[in-house]
C-alpha cells in the first residue's frame, strides 16, 4: 500500500471528522483502519436539474423529522450529522427539505474507504492557476554547449583571421610627423571620412559639429524614446528600417567618396584612372 | 618476446590511466576546477552538470545558464557584440605588449621603427593592434545595426541602446586617440583633420581644439595626451560601461526576440 503522508492524513481526518461530527482523533483512527468506520445515514446525490422533481435529498436529513425519533445530544450524534448546523443551512432552502419530508428511507453510506463513496457538489473552482505567468514561456536551451561552442568557434575564426591579414598586411609607417609639411589631401581616419565629404559640401559648423553631435549622438541615443512603437516584427516596422537603411547607404556612400574618390584639394578622382589617396591602405593597394 | 612487448605497452597504458586518475583526484586539481568542470573527475553530460559549467566559472557566468534557442542560432546575432568585445580584448593584449616598446615622446616613431625591425614578433603584434582596431569599429557599428534592425532597442532595452551608443563614441574615441601614436604622417594629419572639425563646434570651439591638442595644434604635447587617453582614460571608462551594458542585457531579459 502506498503510504500516505502524515500531514495529507491529517487533513483527511479534520474534513472527515468536521463533516461527520466526530472527533479527529476518531476520525484518524478510521482512516488508519484502527477503528470501525464511523457509518452516517445519507442519501446518494441527485443532481437536481429540473424544478418539476422534488424528491430531491439533502444531507443531513432534516432535524425535525429525525431528532423525534433519535434524541441524543449533537456532540454524540456520531450517526448523524451535527443537527444545528444543518438546520440552519437547510432553511434558505424549503423546496428541498419538502421533498425530504416525502417518507423516502435514507440510505446508508459508507465512508470507509473501501466502500463507494458519494460526492456532492460544493462549488465549481475555475481551471486557473494562482499564480499567473507573466509571459509565455520560452523555448530555452542549456548555455553550455549550444551557445558557448558557437562563441568559441567564432572568436578562433576572428583570432585566425586576424593574425592571416596582420601576417600579410603591414600596417602602414610614413615619414615621421612634420607639422611644416602638410600631405595633400590630409584625410581623417576612415570612420570620419563621410563626415570630411560632407564638410566639403556644407559650413564646417553644421557638418562638422551639429550633425555629428545632434545626429551621431544625440538622436541615436534617442532611438528607443522617439519609436513607440512595441513591434518587433520588420513587417510592422518598414519606416523605421527604411530610415535606418538610409541612413547606411548614406554614411557608405559619403565614406566610399571620401576613402576612394577624393585627390588632391578634396578634388574628384577616380581611383582606377588617377589612384587612391588614401593611407590607410597604403602599403597593400598599388592602384599609384 | 612479443607477448612481453604487448604486455609491456599494457602497462605503460596502465601507468598513464592511473597517473591522470591520481592527478584527477588530487586536492589541488579539484580546488581549482569547481563542481561541472569538464576537467574534473566524474564528468558526466547531464543538465545539472551543464548549468554548474555556467555558473561555477567566473569568466562562464556572465552568460545565463539558459538562453532562448533562437538566440543562439549564428545567422541572429552574427556573434557580432561577442566578437566587438573580444577584438576588445585582443586590442588590450597586443597594447599592454606595444606598451613595452613605445614611449610617447619625440622618441615615438623610432620606437615604432624600432619594433618594426628589431623585435621579435613587434611588427605582427603591431599590424594586429591596428586591424584588430580597425575591425573594433566596424563591428560595433554592424552590432549597432543588427540591434536596430531586430528592434532589439525596445522596452525593456532602452536604456541599454543608449549605453551601446555611448560605447560606440568610446570605441571612435580610443580608435581616433590611437591614431596619433605611431607619429608619422598619416597620424598627425588625421588627427590634425579631425582635431580641427572638434574646432567647429559653436561658442567654444578653439577651447575644444585647445583642451584636445593641449596647444594650438598637433606637437608632442598631444602625443603624450593622446596617450594617457588611449591606454588608460578611455579604456577605464570603456570598461565600466561595457560592466553595464553586459549587466543590462541579463536584467533587460537576455536575447531580444524572436522576430
Amino acid at each position: 500500500m502506498v503510504d500516505i503522508p502524515e500531514h495529507l492524513l491529517l487533513r483527511t481526518a479534520e474534513a472527515r471528522a468536521k463533516a461527520l461530527g466526530i472527533t479527529v482523533e476518531q476520525a484518524l483512527a478510521e482512516l488508519k483502519g484502527e477503528s470501525a468506520p464511523t457509518k452516517i445515514e445519507k442519501e446518494p446525490e441527485v443532481l437536481d436539474v429540473s424544478p418539476v422533481e422534488k424528491e430531491v435529498k439533502e444531507t443531513p436529513p432534516p432535524p425535525a423529522a429525525e431528532v423525534k425519533e433519535t434524541p441524543p445530544p449533537p456532540a454524540a450524534a456520531v450517526k448523524e450529522a451535527p443537527a444545528p448546523a444543518a438546520a440552519v443551512k437547510e432553511a434558505p432552502a424549503p423546496t428541498k427539505t419538502n421533498g425530504k419530508t416525502n417518507g423516502q428511507i435514507p440510505a446508508e453510506v459508507d465512508f470507509s474507504p473501501e466502500t463507494k463513496v458519494t460526492q456532492r457538489l460544493l462549488t465549481v473552482v475555475k481551471a486557473k492557476p494562482i499564480q499567473k505567468p507573466a509571459s509565455e514561456p520560452v523555448d530555452k536551451v542549456n548555455t553550455w554547449p549550444h551557445l558557448m561552442l558557437p562563441e568559441f568557434i567564432s572568436l578562433m575564426a576572428m583570432t585566425a583571421f586576424l593574425i592571416f591579414i596582420s601576417a600579410i598586411l603591414q600596417a602602414p609607417l610614413l615619414e615621421e610627423a612634420n607639422p611644416n609639411i602638410t600631405p595633400n589631401p590630409a584625410k581623417a581616419p576612415w570612420y570620419f571620412l563621410g563626415l570630411q565629404e560632407l564638410l566639403s559640401y556644407w559650413d564646417p559648423q553644421i557638418a562638422g559639429v551639429m550633425i555629428p553631435l545632434l545626429i551621431g549622438v544625440l538622436a541615436f541615443m534617442a532611438i528607443p524614446y522617439i519609436d513607440r512603437n512595441k513591434d518587433n516584427k520588420p513587417s510592422k516596422r518598414k519606416y523605421a528600417i527604411m530610415l535606418w537603411t538610409f541612413f547606411l547607404a548614406g554614411a557608405g556612400t559619403l565614406s566610399i567618396i571620401g576613402i576612394l574618390f577624393r585627390g588632391p584639394g578634396w578634388n574628384w578622382t577616380y581611383p582606377w584612372i588617377d589612384g587612391v589617396w588614401f593611407d590607410d591602405l597604403l602599403d597593400w593597394v598599388h592602384f599609384e | 618476446m612479443k607477448n612481453e612487448k604487448i604486455k609491456f605497452r599494457d602497462r605503460i597504458k596502465d601507468i598513464s590511466a592511473g597517473l591522470g586518475d591520481s592527478l584527477k583526484e588530487s586536492t589541488l586539481w579539484g580546488s581549482i576546477f569547481r563542481p561541472g568542470s569538464p576537467f574534473r573527475k566524474g564528468y558526466s553530460d547531464s543538465p545539472r552538470n551543464r548549468s554548474y559549467v555556467v555558473m561555477n566559472n567566473v569568466l562562464y557566468h556572465l552568460h545565463p545558464v539558459k538562453v532562448k534557442r533562437h538566440g543562439v542560432r549564428l545567422s541572429y546575432t552574427l556573434c557580432l557584440g561577442g566578437l566587438s568585445f573580444f577584438t576588445f580584448i585582443v586590442l588590450t593584449i597586443t597594447g599592454i605588449w606595444l606598451m613595452f616598446y613605445f614611449r610617447p615622446t619625440e622618441m615615438a616613431y623610432v620606437d615604432i621603427q624600432t619594433l618594426q625591425t628589431s623585435i621579435a614578433f613587434g611588427s605582427l603584434v603591431r599590424n594586429m593592434h591596428r586591424w584588430a582596431a580597425h575591425i573594433m569599429v566596424l563591428v560595433v557599428f554592424l552590432h549597432m545595426s543588427r540591434v536596430f534592425y531586430h528592434g532589439a532597442y525596445k522596452a525593456p532595452r532602452e536604456f541599454n541602446w543608449v549605453i551601446g551608443v555611448i560605447l560606440l563614441i568610446l570605441t571612435l574615441l580610443l580608435s581616433f586617440t590611437g591614431y596619433l601614436l605611431p607619429w608619422d604622417q598619416l597620424a598627425i594629419w588625421a588627427v590634425t583633420v579631425g582635431g580641427n572639425m572638434a574646432g567647429y563646434t559653436p561658442v567654444f570651439g578653439q577651447q575644444v581644439k585647445f583642451a584636445l591638442f593641449a596647444g594650438l595644434e598637433a606637437t608632442e604635447a598631444t602625443l603624450l595626451r593622446f596617450y594617457v587617453l588611449h591606454v588608460l582614460f578611455l579604456p577605464f571608462i570603456i570598461v565600466i560601461f561595457m560592466a553595464i551594458h553586459f549587466w543590462r542585457v541579463r536584467k533587460d531579459g537576455g536575447i531580444s526576440g524572436p522576430l
